[in-house]
């Protein structure tokens, strides 16, 4: 069965998403994310859906519990490179995800993940850091 | 039935052929008192589409009076054409069917020249004659209506592609400048054409003016809204500019959440807040030459 592989960079993890998600893929990431996340510590969780055509509101929904359960495991989620027909689509299915950080490529999204970690830990220890 | 039913249509052929100088003078004159427009249109036009119509109608008479049938096939060609012209040249629907309609006096006049001894065939000639040109008026009317739809259809689609530029401000920056009411069908191209900007630009703010909408109502402002969140879930902010007070009255009378949407007054004060997020900020350059100036002598005093 073909997975999404999770790759780890630093105190981040990057998933790319370069096939169709269908159902099944999608909840097999859902477990293998939050497995790595709680093995690794991650701070924080990249997601790139810039190869991603199609969706659902499954999927739609399905990239929203991500997010929330990696929050709920301390790790920030940043969801890059949505197309716009995605976008629309998504929209137009009443989901706007809420709650959900969004960047424009991979590059913003780093950015992102790195300063709302570091302003986590600022929060965490206060201004000795 | 159907064999007399042709040989009167044949003898309105015949009649046709016999008498067409007459008809043709007659029914220039008769046109030239009622609905002549030589404003728009050339005598010599009208004289040439008369006896190309007078030409045709003959051939196609002998087929009977359906003029569905495939001898009427020229016919209708030719009308389509005169139609379209007219539709193109500024006449009104009347104007246009009286062209065919306003034969019917010197043609009558010729069937009963013809027929002048028999009171009944004269009006079974007359009544298939009537028949003929009122769905030959008819069919105009309806030509000419389609040719008006049809430039109706593509101003419509010229507005649309018009009225979505998407302007980049600054590296990094859209302005999409809305002008005219936000029905769901432009709210998709604007959109589409939004993201799509945002995407090959790779904007991280784009600025919505709504001062040309003229009016925001709920069904607008859920439009915009859609626009936001979609570019929202792509990762690019949008501040909507442009908010008139009496739109601002209204949004807030008709109980619209736009607490998530960043709103300025005016497009520059969107702008200035699009700079700030992207770290960006504007100087005077004179004003700056100025203060160091002035702390040069300062320091000198």
């Amino acid at each position: 069965m073909e997975k999404i592989p999770i790759l780890r960079m630093g105190e981040f993890l990057l998933v790319t998403i370069q096939v169709d998600m269908h159902d099944r893929l999608a909840i097999a990431l859902q477990d293998d994310l939050t497995n790595r996340i709680s093995q690794t510590g991650a701070r924080g969780v990249l997601i790139d859906i810039s190869s991603l055509e199609i969706v659902d509101s499954f999927i739609g929904r399905m990239i929203g519990n991500i997010a929330a359960m990696s929050r709920v495991l301390d790790a920030e989620t940043v969801v890059v490179g949505m197309q716009p027909a995605v976008a629309i689509t998504l929209v137009e299915l009443g989901m706007s995800l809420p709650g959900v950080k969004t960047a424009l490529n991979v590059d913003a999204g780093m950015e992102l993940l790195r300063q709302s970690v570091n302003d986590n830990k600022e929060a965490e220890y206060g201004s000795r850091i | 039935m159907a064999t007399m039913l042709n040989q009167q249509t044949t003898s309105l052929a015949s009649i046709i052929a016999k008498h067409k100088s007459e008809i043709l003078s007659q029914w220039i004159r008769e046109m030239s008192s009622a609905t002549r427009r030589s404003d728009l249109i050339k005598d010599s036009e009208v004289q040439s589409q008369c006896a190309r119509f007078l030409d045709l109608l003959g051939d196609a008479a002998p087929a009977g009076s359906n003029i569905q049938a495939t001898a009427y096939e020229p016919l209708r060609e030719m009308l389509g054409e005169v139609s379209r012209r007219r539709a193109q040249q500024g006449f009104t629907p009347t104007e246009t069917a009286t062209f065919v309609l306003s034969v019917k006096r010197p043609l009558f006049t010729a069937i009963k020249e013809e027929h002048a001894k028999n009171a009944s065939e004269m009006a079974t000639e007359m009544w298939s004659a009537t028949e003929l040109l009122d769905s030959l008026g008819l069919l105009t009317t309806e030509l000419y209506l389609k040719q008006r739809e049809e430039v109706i259809r593509r101003q419509q689609e010229e507005m649309l592609e018009l009225s979505t530029p998407v302007v980049k401000l600054w590296d990094g920056i859209l302005a999409l400048p809305l002008i005219g009411t936000l029905d769901s069908a432009r709210t998709q191209v604007v959109m589409e054409s939004l993201l799509e900007s945002i995407v090959q630009t790779n904007s991280r703010v784009a600025i919505i003016d709504i001062t040309g909408v003229p009016t925001v109502d709920t069904v607008v402002a859920q439009h915009l809204l859609k626009a936001v969140t979609a570019a929202r879930l792509m990762g690019a902010d949008c501040i909507i500019s442009g908010v008139r007070p009496q739109i601002a009255q209204t949004i807030v009378h008709l109980g619209i959440n736009l607490l998530d949407v960043t709103t300025k007054a005016t497009l520059s004060d969107a702008f200035s807040l699009a700079m700030k997020r992207a770290g960006l900020t504007l100087v005077r350059l004179d004003a700056n030459k100025n203060g160091r100036a002035k702390g040069e002598n300062q320091n000198e005093n």
